[in-house]
């Protein structure tokens, strides 16, 4: 095999970005991976770092991490975006503009790739993987090696596509990468394969996430907690896994088929020798429409949490909450026309999911008047949750309104791939999933990490989302009337876009300003968070199980598992003065799954598959497959003995060392 | 009760819950396969007629030979399941035996499989002709690994029944291995009614 | 705790099932599998009825292995196996009928050779 061989396609030429702001984006990844290889080794935490973090098998520490992972690619996305809203403001008439037009093609795809299952999936898996066992009372999610691996995949794949940024390139066919472009004739460099990949084995990711929390919430609830008695964060999650599960493997086909037209030349979606490249449209759709409820449902959830919480009520109207999540589920799989109303169907198939479309808004709509239901008569505290969460009825309703408008397929004949529809999923998904998000984020980390954040900055970063917000994509609703496609780097003058645009990156500023509020507050919190310390475990007089336990969450959640009685189990418990659980407390020997580093070494030989691939260094490939089953094989024989024992004694000791609601 | 005992007995408890979540949870992994093999299907059935002038199902396929194959996984379905009750059973030459069985069964059908594959590769229809074999090689041959990674895992069982013996952790592996070559099993007759009976009956 | 009632938590339809259910299963499933190839291989039907008969016969089949092998509807309450069968069925069900409507719909609207042909010979689109 020659020297060419063993690199496959891969040569010098391909490290080397020739653009300024790919160097610039390199050179800054590179010294921010050696500072922080530097400051773990400075402070001599490398064994820390193994037996802590990367071989934990904790979801509470999984979730921490899939968290850290999701900020960190919020703000590459953000900085695409910063260079794409400076393209079309400046892009116009006789101007250059910021980038070359390849360039901001890559960003726009990066952007939505990166935002969508980086960003979003991760703060989704990260709060999922924090909350969940704590509200159901269980010790542990269902299969926990499964939960390590899972993460280590999802990173796997962020790796690959910040790769694409210093070795070789990334795609520039959007964030569904539609045929004939994403095809080799039309892209026949890396980008797509890079695209490919990193989804891929993301994909996978989450695909045994789903499963995993699909089962932990349905088997490992304590006693007494019957469906109906579970909070509705876990309801949204149970329903969200639901969709991951059913709806995740069409994505896996769907890349695997493109990826098999263009390493092998099938037919599947080109022009030529039979292919159909609408079966592609149709199949990623029918995946992406469910994929946009998984975001929305835990959003949804925490909403549910946060809202309850802060008017000091019970959620208005639990069943019709639930009904409500469980017909979004449903109908989340008859829809996904909606996405290609102009391909060219007939008027019966898109009446039918034009239909459907507006159907699906209905049980949305009743959450949103329970939200404010619960909320009315209540007494109010104003927290930065709460903020996120006016923002979030503020918003989202404007924004599903058209929606609606976009059901209808004689409008969307108009609106389709214009600035409107741009500006309509941004709304919901910023609304909906990311101050979701934030808010949950606020109102459980306390939890996890024993000291509160700071809620006069938090109020800040909001209103600057919020105010961000209106002015970034107000001007896109009217731009699209106008006529502006999404995707342009650059528009002849005499369209008169230019200051829609102009305040559309003055938006995108003031949320930029947010974001480093927050990141800013965080500093902050960590260093005053002595004086933040969560002292009671209850920071916000919360309603459900999760509150029972000290902060920091010790390793075991529980050291006792509670018996339920009814909903708000925990709110229940302070009526009656009991919030500390039976009076005599008897400590046992609790049994955790042993650390292991094979989750880590599957993330890793994911990516080399994935490299592989990618570069055709086809040699590498069945080499990693092995490798992987090796691993698991290995990991099986070792199940037999891989738990560890706390001792009655030590959990003793970590509940009194603890804060705790009854010591406070 | 000493706690030496009540330890015993909350491991036991706790091992009991852990199978029954692996089989649930391994059950649901299924459900989710058969949603991937559902894909493939409707890929299959959209791109069938789009031969492109390259031969199409009727003219390819050999159905004795396809007959035989089908015949050869079912009875290693078949003796799985026996194999499994010798499992619940703790009879433990006897899993060995019909897991052998199985195995070598299973194996004739994937060399019976290759087999044609390669045929029809050397003859001139191989996978990038046209959109139909792209559709035909890709959920057949999807299938053919899943058989395979069921193979492998096989050879590892057997090997540790043969080893540590009828362990707790290998009768539940076993009993997800038997439901997922059951499943496949399940999977084939779609492939064998819709790729091969269907591609036959239309001239 | 003796291994029955192991694998009874384990497989709940495993620890009733007998060699009867593995018997039966596979004969009928030959007998199945043999019926559907030779109505085809001796074209007792015309096309339609015919590929309608052996869908009929594979879906017979499925059931019957299901229930002889997998053991599906013989697990105690709640049914979660089943429950769980049934709603993968019917997402299937959903993808895959209505993605044949979808593309059959779109292929219906595709230009054919003729029209694209007439649009030509009048001086293009």
């Amino acid at each position: 095999m020659t020297v060419a061989g063993i690199f496959g396609r891969l040569t010098w030429s391909n490290l080397f970005p020739s653009v300024l702001v790919t160097q610039t984006a390199v050179v800054s990844m590179g010294l921010g991976l050696v500072a922080v290889v530097a400051l773990v080794t400075y402070l001599r935490r490398w064994r820390w770092l193994w037996n802590e973090w990367l071989t934990t098998v904790d979801p509470k520490r999984i979730g921490v991490m899939y968290i850290i992972v999701a900020v960190l690619m919020l703000v590459r996305g953000g900085v695409d975006v910063i260079l794409m809203r400076g393209q079309q403001v400046t892009s116009v008439g006789a101007a250059a503009g910021v980038v070359p037009t390849s360039t901001f093609q890559q960003l726009f795809s990066a952007h939505g790739t990166i935002m969508i299952f980086f960003v979003a999936m991760g703060l989704m898996f990260g709060i999922i993987n924090l909350v969940v066992p704590l509200q159901i009372g269980a010790r542990d999610v269902a299969f926990p090696f499964l939960n390590a691996t899972s993460f280590w995949l999802f990173c796997s794949g962020m790796v690959l596509i910040n790769a694409s940024l210093g070795v070789g390139e990334f795609s520039t066919a959007g964030w569904l990468a539609y045929p004939p472009l994403s095809e080799l004739q039309y892209s026949p460099g890396v980008g797509v394969d890079y695209w490919i990949w990193s989804l891929q084995i993301a994909g996978i990711g989450s695909l045994l996430s789903g499963i995993n929390f699909f089962v932990t919430i349905l088997r490992m609830r304590c006693r007494g907690m019957t469906l109906m008695r579970m909070p509705l964060f876990s309801w949204s999650v149970l329903c969200s896994m639901f969709l991951v599960m059913f709806a995740f493997p069409v994505l896996t086909v769907t890349l695997t088929l493109l990826f098999l037209d263009r390493a092998v030349g099938a037919h599947f979606f080109t022009a030529a020798a039979g292919g159909d490249m609408m079966m592609y449209v149709n199949l990623i759709w029918a995946w992406g429409h469910p994929e946009v409820y998984i975001l929305v449902l835990p959003g949804f959830g925490i909403f549910s949490e946060v809202v309850a919480t802060y008017s000091r009520k019970p959620l208005f109207g639990y069943v019709s909450m639930v009904l409500a999540l469980a017909a979004i589920t449903l109908l989340s799989f008859t829809v996904w026309v909606h996405h290609f109303f102009t391909m060219g169907a007939g008027a019966d198939v898109n009446a039918f999911f034009g239909i459907m479309t507006m159907i699906i808004a209905i049980p949305t709509g009743v959450k949103i008047f329970n939200w404010l239901a619960t909320m009315y008569r209540g007494r109010i505290h104003f927290s930065a949750p709460m903020y996120f969460f006016m923002g979030f009825i503020f918003l989202f309703t404007i924004g599903g309104v058209a929606g609606v408008m976009l059901a209808m397929p004689a409008i969307d004949y108009q609106l389709h791939n214009s600035l409107f529809l741009v500006a309509h999923f941004h709304t919901m998904i910023v609304s909906g999933v990311v101050f979701g998000d934030f808010a949950g984020l606020i109102y459980w980390l306390p939890k996890i990490i024993g000291f509160k954040m700071d809620d006069r900055l938090l109020k800040y970063s909001a209103w600057c989302w919020i105010v961000g917000f209106v002015l970034a994509f107000g001007p896109l609703y009217l731009l699209g009337f106008m006529g502006a496609t999404r995707r342009t780097s650059h528009y002849a003058s005499d369209t008169g876009w230019q200051p829609l645009f102009a305040v559309a990156g003055l938006g995108v500023v003031i949320i930029a300003v947010g974001v480093a509020i927050m990141l800013l507050q965080l500093l902050l919190s960590v260093q005053r968070r002595k004086q933040n310390r969560d002292t009671t475990g209850d920071p916000w007089n919360g309603r459900t199980l999760e509150w029972s336990i000290p902060s920091p969450a010790p390793v075991y959640n529980f050291a006792v598992l509670p018996v339920v009685e009814g909903r708000d189990a925990f709110w229940a418990a302070k009526q009656r003065g009991d919030a500390s659980g039976a009076a005599a407390v008897r400590y046992v020997d609790i049994l955790l799954p042993a650390n292991t580093p094979a989750g880590l070494a599957i993330g890793m030989l994911a990516f080399v598959v994935g490299f592989a691939l990618i570069w055709q260094m086809y040699w590498a490939t069945p080499l990693a497959i092995l490798a992987i089953i090796v691993v698991l094989a290995i990991r099986t024989t070792a199940t037999d003995d891989s738990e560890r024992v706390i001792t009655a004694a030590e959990v003793e000791g970590i509940e009194r060392s603890r804060a705790r609601a009854d010591l406070a | 009760m000493s706690v030496q005992a009540a330890r015993a007995v909350q491991h036991l408890d706790h091992e009991v819950e852990a199978d029954d979540r692996a089989v649930f949870g391994f059950w649901v992994y299924l459900m989710t396969d058969c949603v991937l093999f559902a894909s493939l299907f409707a890929t299959y059935a959209v791109l069938h007629k789009n031969t492109a002038g390259c031969p199409s199902g009727h003219q390819l396929f050999d159905m004795p030979y396809v007959l035989a194959e089908t015949m050869a996984l079912l009875t290693s379905s078949f003796t799985c399941g026996l194999g499994m009750l010798a499992a619940r059973d703790g009879r433990r030459n006897a899993v060995v035996a019909w897991f052998t069985a199985t195995f070598a069964l299973g194996l004739t059908f994937l060399t019976l499989e290759l087999a044609e594959f390669h045929h029809l590769a050397t003859t001139g229809a191989g996978w990038s002709r046209s959109g139909f074999l792209s559709a035909y090689f890709t959920l057949v041959g999807t299938h053919g690994v899943h058989i395979t990674i069921g193979l492998i895992w096989m050879v590892v069982m057997i090997s540790r029944v043969l080893g540590p013996g009828l362990t707790r952790g290998n009768v539940r592996r076993l009993t997800l291995l038997s439901i997922f070559w059951h499943f496949l099993d399940l999977v084939w007759i779609f492939i064998f009614t819709i790729v091969y009976l269907m591609g036959s009956a239309r001239v | 705790m003796s291994q029955h009632a192991g694998t009874e938590r384990l497989d709940s339809g495993l620890a009733h099932a007998g060699v009867r259910s593995y018997v039966s299963g596979f004969a009928i499933s030959i007998l199945f599998t043999i019926a559907a190839y030779l109505m085809v291989t001796d074209r007792v039907l015309p096309t339609g009825p015919l590929i309608a008969v052996i869908l009929v016969v594979a879906l017979a089949q499925f059931g019957t292995q299901l229930y002889c092998f997998l053991h599906l509807g013989t697990e105690s309450r709640p049914r979660w196996k089943l429950l769980m069968f049934i709603a993968m069925a019917i997402i299937v069900l959903i993808l895959v009928l209505g993605s044949l409507w979808i593309m059959r719909n779109l292929d219906s609207r595709m230009t054919t050779p003729q029209q694209e042909q007439y649009m030509n010979s009048q001086g293009g689109i």
